[in-house]
């Protein structure tokens, strides 16, 4: 009888943390729960690493803030789970996240096998060279001969040996197992180049004795779309995911920003701004939440362009150039569909 | 003095002071030569040992304090050509490395989970010091349910959870609330105390047995249950700090020691439900124990993570935290469980035969002869077992659990603090710390093993 007990006493311990409601929709859900659950990376700087008061930042980070504001009208109402590469897709299906965000690359693959969906691109990555400025490269292709740092068993090395090859090129690749190990060897000089994303390199660079001493090159030799992911089976949940990054690059576009988005609600008279901070039509409640959602998102988060600037942009550490990340009307690929 | 007599006899009526021993082998001259040059091998080694010293303590000694940067705001304090650990960086991190994610003004509360956990700790682990009796019992029952409480704020409608799914009444009177208490749940759970405890005692008495006995035993379960019910149903005005928001040592602490404490009663039931003579119990305590042992950790924590969610009815989702928690206990029950059975095949039969004969039984001969040597003589595989353990919590990052390495990890990722020296400093830092507890572990062991094992002394 004890032993019953006990396992009734397990059972119950284990049960203990359940939630309570099962409400049908994804958004629903949320709701219910008062929170948006969010997959982030386990750090990678400037796309989501905690900062000195533990609080988790970066532009992965943001978007979610961005999803909690436009849900809930308050951006803290997001709570972050760190899951490693291996484990994000599987958080996703098993519902322990609502949105991953996670630094995630769009491929075919994982489009369409994975009972996922990509919901746009909020960073578009790609793989670089660093090199140190003594060595007076100024473009890949003249790399030929060098000697090439890279971690082992990614994408990383694969691209490399296409890109040599495809420009009759040779090249020795020093592999090692983890980043750090990498960045070390580099910085040994071991070997000439360092190669990973580029995002990741900015970050690398930073662990390096001079950073000013060395340089990433201009070419960029693999796509490498990062964005925010969400399950499939909820049609709803995808299209405000989805139209969060739209709302917050309509906002930079049309010079809405976190200082002015309050005034604008006020006083705009561009029929644009007017439906995109829902003082005309009713886009908001056609996804089930409140018309004032991109004013949420912007005036707590901020328009696409602060949330980079503030994370990666050139007044942080990693000194990332806008690039092909600018809008579209300023020479580069973040390009909206028209809120109407 | 001495007699010499006129024949030239000499006779000495007094002790000759003994000569010092040659002064090579006194002192630390001595010392020296017995002990490091007796021999060419043990020259040859001595050697190599003051080399390999000689070779390492330099560089540490001025990476981690001549060489350290010891104040800074950020990465640039850290930047440089010769620049040692950036002590700065782990304390700006050193909040997080012991808390983890844990609200900042309400990290008072895992500060009196420790100190509590220390206070009752210390005086448990000297042997000399009175009220053993009533230390464990706070430490091991009242303890545990204080730090979850104080920990994630309690007030977890346990009463309502159970009633709803267990509850024998709930289908006809549903939930009373009366002052923030659910008070058919309180009706409900009497009266099945009751009918239980009716239904053992009668059982027990109907085969012969003690049935009052069980009966009274059955109540104190309720009881016991009962009253660690109502304990996570106050509502203290506590803040709820999801387990999601632990980190750093905290959680490093908090599954090493349940993992511990669980693992070695667990592990002693194994153990000895290997060796029972009972078929069945025997094969599943077998079966128990290879599969936990066969199956890699990570793949245990893994499992209970990502998969067990899949298998659960919708809407229980069990806490991350504790999910990661009884995958480790259980694994190192099975573990604990082999060690364990080591020392019973190490006691001769005549032992138990000795037991038997003087008409013990089978768990008297357990508990006053068998598990005491037992246990004894295993001393140094057990806290073996609960070292690996403390060292394998780590694993739990890659179920986006962030113990104390897990957030040092995720501190190097800050762009504020991205130097060449931030790993080392950080990895040194974690050495530092784990060896701490690890060789504070294994003195402590070594001490007790002394204490009981005088006879066994070489």
């Amino acid at each position: 009888m004890k032993r019953l007990l006990s396992t009734f006493a397990l059972a119950g311990a284990f049960g203990l943390c359940a939630f309570g409601a099962q409400a049908a929709t994804k958004l629903e859900q949320v709701k219910a729960k008062g929170f948006v659950q969010c997959g982030v990376s386990q750090g990678l700087p400037g796309f989501s690493n905690p900062d000195d008061k533990g609080s988790w930042t970066g532009l992965d980070v943001d978007f979610c803030r961005a999803v909690a504001a436009a849900v809930f009208g308050d951006a803290t109402k997001v709570k972050f789970t760190p899951l490693s590469a291996k484990d994000r897709f599987t958080a996703l299906q098993s519902g322990d996240i609502d949105v991953l965000s996670r630094n995630t690359t769009w491929t075919i693959t994982r489009d369409t096998s994975l009972g996922l969906n990509f919901t746009g691109v909020t960073y578009y990555d790609g793989q670089g060279f660093l090199i140190r400025k003594d060595k007076k490269v100024n473009s890949a292709l003249e790399l030929s001969g060098a000697s090439v740092c890279t971690q082992t068993g990614t994408t990383t090395e694969q691209n490399l040996a296409d890109y040599f090859r495809a420009n009759n090129m040779t090249y020795e690749v020093i592999a090692f197992a983890t980043n750090d190990e990498v960045v070390k060897a580099y910085d040994a000089g071991r070997c000439d180049v360092l190669t990973t994303d580029r995002s990741g390199l900015a970050g690398e660079r930073l662990k390096l004795t001079n950073p000013d001493d060395h340089v990433v090159l201009p070419e960029i030799i693999s796509k490498e779309p990062l964005g925010p992911v969400v399950a499939h089976g909820d049609d709803q949940w995808f299209d405000i995911v989805k139209w969060v990054l739209f709302a917050q690059l309509n906002a930079e576009e049309l010079g809405l920003t976190s200082k002015n988005v309050e005034e604008q609600v006020k006083s705009a008279t561009n029929p644009e701004i007017k439906r995109l901070v829902g003082t005309e039509g009713k886009f908001g409640e056609g996804m089930g939440i409140g018309n004032d959602w991109v004013v949420a998102i912007v005036k707590q988060v901020g328009n696409y362009g602060e949330m980079y600037d503030r994370n990666v942009g050139p007044d942080t550490p990693l000194k990332l150039a806008r690039g092909v990340n600018a809008l579209w009307n300023k020479g580069g690929l973040q390009y909206a569909p028209p809120i109407r | 003095m001495s007699l010499t007599f006129d024949d030239g006899t000499f006779i000495r009526n007094e002790m000759v002071q003994p000569l010092p021993p040659p002064r090579r082998q006194v002192g630390a001259l001595g010392w020296v030569r017995e002990n490091l040059f007796s021999s060419v091998l043990n020259t040859v080694l001595t050697l190599a040992g003051i080399a390999l010293v000689a070779l390492i303590l330099p560089p540490l000694v001025r990476f981690m304090i001549l060489d350290a940067v010891w104040t800074g705001e950020n990465r640039e304090a850290c930047l440089g050509p010769e620049v040692g650990a950036c002590w700065p960086f782990i304390k700006a991190k050193f909040g997080q490395l012991i808390y983890g994610f844990y609200p900042i003004d309400q990290r008072w509360r895992p500060n009196i989970v420790f100190a509590a956990g220390i206070l009752l700790m210390v005086p448990l682990l000297v042997p000399s010091w009175p009220l053993k009796r009533l230390n464990s019992f706070l430490f091991f029952v009242i303890y545990p349910v204080v730090s979850f409480v104080l920990l994630t704020g309690g007030n977890i409608d346990a009463s309502a959870f159970l009633f709803e799914h267990f509850g024998l009444i709930h289908s006809f009177v549903g939930d009373v609330t009366m002052a923030g208490v659910n008070a058919t749940f309180w009706v409900d759970y009497v009266l099945t105390a009751i009918a239980a405890a009716a239904f053992v005692g009668g059982l027990l008495a109907l085969l012969g047995g003690s049935g009052t006995g069980a009966a009274r035993t059955t109540l104190w379960v309720f009881l016991a249950f009962g009253a660690l019910v109502l304990a996570w149903d106050i509502d203290f005005g506590l803040p709820y700090v999801e387990t999601r928001q632990w980190g750093g040592l905290l959680v490093t602490l908090v599954i090493a020691v349940t993992g511990i404490v669980a693992s070695l009663p667990l592990g002693i039931l194994l153990a000895l439900g290997r060796r029972s003579q009972m078929p069945i119990v025997r094969l599943l305590c077998v079966v128990f124990i290879e599969f936990w042992r066969g199956v890699p950790l990570i793949t245990v924590l893994f499992f209970a993570t990502y998969m067990l969610p899949l298998f659960l009815p919708s809407g229980t989702n069990p806490d991350a935290l504790l999910r990661a928690l009884v995958g480790v206990a259980l694994f190192s029950a099975a573990y604990m469980a082999e060690v364990v059975r080591g020392g019973l095949q190490a006691i001769s039969k005549g032992q138990y035969e000795g037991a038997m004969a003087m008409g013990l039984t089978w768990s008297q001969m357990m508990r006053l002869i068998i598990l005491p040597q037992a246990l004894t003589l295993v001393i140094p595989g057990i806290v073996n077992s609960f070292i690996s353990l403390f060292k394998d919590t780590t694993l739990v990052l890659i179920v986006s659990i962030f113990d104390f390495l897990g957030q040092l990890r995720a501190s190097f990722t800050d762009p504020n603090w991205a130097t060449p020296v931030t790993l080392y400093t950080g990895f040194a830092f974690a050495g530092v710390v784990y060896f701490l507890f690890c060789f504070g572990m294994s003195r402590y062991s070594l001490f007790v093993e002394r204490r009981l094992n005088t006879s066994h002394r070489r």
